[in-house]
């Protein structure tokens, strides 16, 4: 546990039963969580090692609602995390226990949807595969397709920017979304955007988007949705190296073939998910790339020919193309269950999310493996190869004392190996509380500054999700950005850690 | 100091940086040049002192297989351009060229100047705009720091991503040193299918039947009768379907199957041809030869029609008009007026949602009317704010997008 998040204001704390007092005015009582027992629900994320008991949780339901308590904790200075459905691999929706938790999960309708203009006004708290199930009747999809798809909320994928196999050739969720509804720190709404393409002037919907709820709490999102493909064909090609893996995957690129779905496993993952649910990789591979195909029949057809001479040319010892629709999602099936899949190995995993130019994946690859072996750990490999996004999964037991730190070690030291070979720390799961201590390796202090200026132009008191993101927490003031009267800064107590 | 126009050439960063602290120190605002394509574009404000980025060229990463490219933002996109195509990748943004509508030389534009306005093209609604396509960059701020954002992967989540803020920010909040970009494979050929023969709102409801049909079709334009550069007799809806020939051929027979039922006759131009026309369409070369004021208006696919209509009702005198992203995106050449019919078009288009920025109005004018649409209170303050986190002293392009900065 080497994360320390901000110490508990104690004049926050001392104020509890006043700040419920006034939420009481805001809320009906059973929109407020105020007992031990059932606040332990919200004490953390999908990132559990770290966990926090909040204030009060706190669950409107009107955008009313959301303005009046946001300004009644910028009013009082009380700090306040949004969160959705709880999935945040990396912490961002982790509780303070000086702070109010927003929870939007009663923002949960679907508006409206609109095949002529091809996009869907939604509630944040509806969860990303309830939108293409809305819409698949009429043959629509919503393309970012996270892995938590079926459980995570599309506001926390407007927070967190997230991500999915389907982003190489359809884009990340900042390129899906057309419109934003938006409730400032000080309670002032809003609107970003619509159903017109490009929001007006500074783009703060693409700024908004990937900001971690840091800048403001999401309460309407306008999605696009796109038309299904025609049709959608599985390759399953099996490398007797990771480094044909990745030369095939260069390869299918370099022929100007963006596939839907580009994804590979190492021999470990291929193990772990052959003993889980059997789904036919062939176990004497040291690495499978499930390539999809998707678009028009004619072209999906050509295409498959093409990628199956690529992978010749580059030396596979196995090709497989999908005949059914039932094979197709059989390929998929393994990729789906490797998380739970290497939980067979190990008890438990770390999972991380670095991504790499790909070229360099062969190197990276082994640079992990001797860092896993430097502290007796092992890592199991899956990952986004069309993009070079990596989520090696570190391998503990937490009932081994000291094992859950070596993991940790383990991780960061990956991440810093990302970045040394010009990738990044993130590639969707966010920064969060996860990785906020090793922003300095990308990032310098001027380069921090700014962003951190840039958050103080939306929130100047720094109350709307702290302890994430940046490694210090600065005063606006120090940055010029906040009026300083009498040489006196609003609230001098603000802690930094 | 030269009352006329002093122009700094700079050769890196550093230089941005020495010109910008001396700014703040004296409080005296820069514009920044590149070309110079785009020097009518936006809120007339003109400024003593010019930065140029004329001698920060050249080409500084690319790698075909991962799809990225950087290069120093004064880099010609021509050169890019040239570049990408030889090994048969592009910028699928399409970046339009401002010049055929304000002036100057074609095709000279910088790869910083598009990013700067957010310039797509056609192919927007499928393939993204510049903001799309931007996955890091380095830059001087207003306050005279060196800042990069982002990075050269596809994938990032890193910090907030302030290469959305830049793209469309017209240099107001800091001077781009070093874009990184997104390349995509050029599709192997292209054709346009021509729907033709029905009234304005059947074509643009045939241009939303397309867009809403899994026919993967890029670009969606409707020209009325008789507009440049095809000139046809009749009202033509077009659709640009691009990829393997095999693919090209069969989905545009697909599409005239779909659409067939409404009476319109078809025609398809080939390659050639296709890509001729999209880049016309791209450089608003339906609207350029034509003297009037010039306006882009973006809204819902389905309000395209409905602003238009509006204004035909109160009378403005529309020389002529087309409609791009499925009917979403809408350029109109207006007879000059005193307040370039800013009142009546931003009332038209506040109806339904959306933005009409001024593009094309003399000097005096641009200098009196909103050039891009007014913002609700909180919003115009928090725009500020954000301006003000990257340029306090409000150094860079003073004036450019709005009067408070």
């Amino acid at each position: 546990m080497t994360l320390a998040m901000p110490a508990p204001e104690p004049e926050i704390l001392a104020r509890r039963d006043e700040l419920i007092e006034r939420l009481r005015a805001i809320l009906p009582t059973q929109n407020l969580i105020m007992d031990e027992t059932a606040r332990r629900a919200y004490e953390c994320d999908a990132f559990t090692m770290y966990r926090a008991l909040p204030l009060v949780v706190a669950l409107p339901e009107t955008v009313a609602q959301v303005s009046a308590v946001l300004a009644l904790a910028a009013e009082m200075n009380v700090k306040i995390v949004p969160r959705g459905s709880g999935t945040s691999l990396s912490g961002g929706s982790m509780p303070l226990e000086d702070g109010i938790l927003l929870g939007m999960s009663k923002f949960n309708r679907i508006l409206e949807i609109d095949y002529e203009n091809r996009c869907a006004r939604v509630q944040p708290g509806v969860q990303n595969l309830a939108i293409s199930k809305a819409v698949e009747s009429r043959g629509f999809y919503y393309a970012p397709d996270p892995s938590s798809q079926i459980a995570c909320s599309i506001g926390g994928n407007v927070a967190e920017n997230a991500g999915g196999v389907h982003c190489l050739k359809y884009g990340l969720t900042t390129n899906n979304i057309l419109g934003l509804e938006v409730v400032l720190m000080g309670g002032e709404i809003i609107r970003l955007g619509g159903k017109h393409l490009d929001s007006e002037a500074y783009d703060l919907l693409g700024l908004m988007t990937g900001s971690e709820g840091l800048l403001g709490v999401v309460t309407e999102v306008t999605v696009r949705i796109l038309q299904k493909p025609a049709v959608a064909r599985g390759l399953l090609v099996g490398f007797s190296s990771v480094e044909a893996g990745a030369r095939f995957v260069g390869a299918v690129i370099a022929r100007g073939i963006i596939p839907g779905g580009m994804e590979m496993m190492d021999k470990a993952t291929i193990h772990a998910v052959e003993r889980f649910q059997p789904c036919g990789y062939p176990l004497d591979a040291e690495a499978i790339v499930i390539v999809e195909l998707d678009g028009a029949q004619a072209e999906v057809d050509h295409l498959v020919g093409l990628v199956e001479t690529i992978a010749r040319d580059e030396g596979a010892t196995t090709t497989k193309v999908s005949k059914s629709e039932a094979e197709r999602l059989q390929f998929w099936a393994g990729r789906k269950n490797a998380f739970p899949a290497v939980s067979c190995i190990k008890p438990d995993y770390l999972c991380m999310d670095g991504t790499i130019p790909r070229a360099r994946l062969p190197e990276v690859l082994a640079g992990m493996d001797e860092i896993a072996k430097r502290e007796g750990l092992q890592v199991a490999n899956v990952f986004h190869a069309g993009d070079g996004n990596l989520h090696p999964l570190i391998l503990y037991d937490a009932s081994i004392e000291g094992e859950m730190e070596r993991a940790e070690k383990v991780g960061f030291d990956i991440l810093r190996l990302c970045v040394a070979v010009g990738g990044v720390l993130t590639g969707e799961h966010g920064v969060g509380v996860e990785k906020r201590d090793l922003m300095g390796e990308m990032f310098n202090e001027t380069d921090l500054d700014q962003q951190l200026r840039v958050k103080c132009a939306f929130d100047s008191l720094n109350r709307l999700n702290p302890g994430k993101v940046f490694p210090t927490l600065h005063r606006c003031a120090e940055f010029g950005m906040m009026h300083v009267s009498g040489g006196k800064t609003p609230f001098p107590d603000l802690p930094r850690f | 100091m030269d009352a006329l126009l002093a122009t700094l050439d700079i050769r890196d960063a550093a230089d941005a940086v020495d010109a910008l602290r001396a700014a703040n120190t004296r409080k005296t605002p820069f514009a920044i040049v590149g070309a110079g394509s785009k020097k009518r574009l936006g809120r007339h404000a003109p400024l003593q002192q010019h930065i140029s980025t004329r001698a920060l060229t050249g080409v500084t990463l690319y790698e075909p297989e991962e799809l990225v490219l950087s290069a120093r933002s004064g880099t010609p996109l021509r050169e890019i351009e040239e570049l990408l195509d030889a090994h048969n990748q592009q910028l699928a943004f399409e970046p339009m060229d401002y010049a055929p509508l304000l002036g100057g030389a074609t095709r000279s534009a910088t790869i910083g100047g598009a990013i700067a306005v957010n310039a797509s093209g056609p192919r927007r609604i499928k393939a993204g705009a510049a903001r799309d396509h931007l996955l890091g960059f380095h830059c001087v701020t207003g306050r005279g720091e060196v800042v990069k954002s982002g990075g050269r992967v596809m994938k990032n989540v890193t910090g907030y991503d302030l290469s959305k803020l830049v793209c469309g920010s017209y240099g107001t909040l800091a001077l781009l040193t070093e874009v990184t970009l997104k390349v995509l494979p050029k599709a192997e050929t292209e054709q346009t299918l021509l729907v033709l023969g029905l009234d304005e709102a059947q074509s643009l409801a045939q241009l939303r039947r397309a867009s809403g049909s899994p026919h993967e079709v890029s670009s969606f334009a409707m020209l009325p009768a008789g507009a440049a550069p095809l000139g046809l007799d009749a009202n033509a809806a077009l659709l640009r379907i691009e990829g393997p020939e095999i693919s090209v051929s069969t989905r545009r027979e697909a599409l005239i199957a779909q659409l067939g039922d409404t009476g319109a006759r078809f025609e398809t131009l080939p390659q050639n041809e296709s890509g001729a026309l999209w880049a016309a369409l791209r450089d608003v070369t339906p609207l350029a030869a034509h003297s009037g004021q010039i306006w882009r208006l973006s809204v819902a696919p389905t309000d395209g029609l409905a602003v238009l209509d509006e204004l035909r009702n109160a009378g403005a005198p529309i020389i002529a008009y087309y409609y791009d992203w499925a009917g979403g995106l809408v350029w109109l050449c207006l007879e000059p007026a005193g307040d370039a019919h800013a009142g009546t078009i931003r009332t038209a288009v506040d109806a339904c949602g959306g933005h009409a920025t001024l593009i094309r109005a003399s000097d005096d004018i641009r200098a009196r009317v909103d050039v891009f649409h007014p913002q609700p209170a909180p919003l115009a303050a928090l725009t500020k704010r954000v301006k003000e986190s990257f340029d306090p002293a409000h150094i860079l392009e003073r004036g450019r997008m709005r009067e408070a900065f």
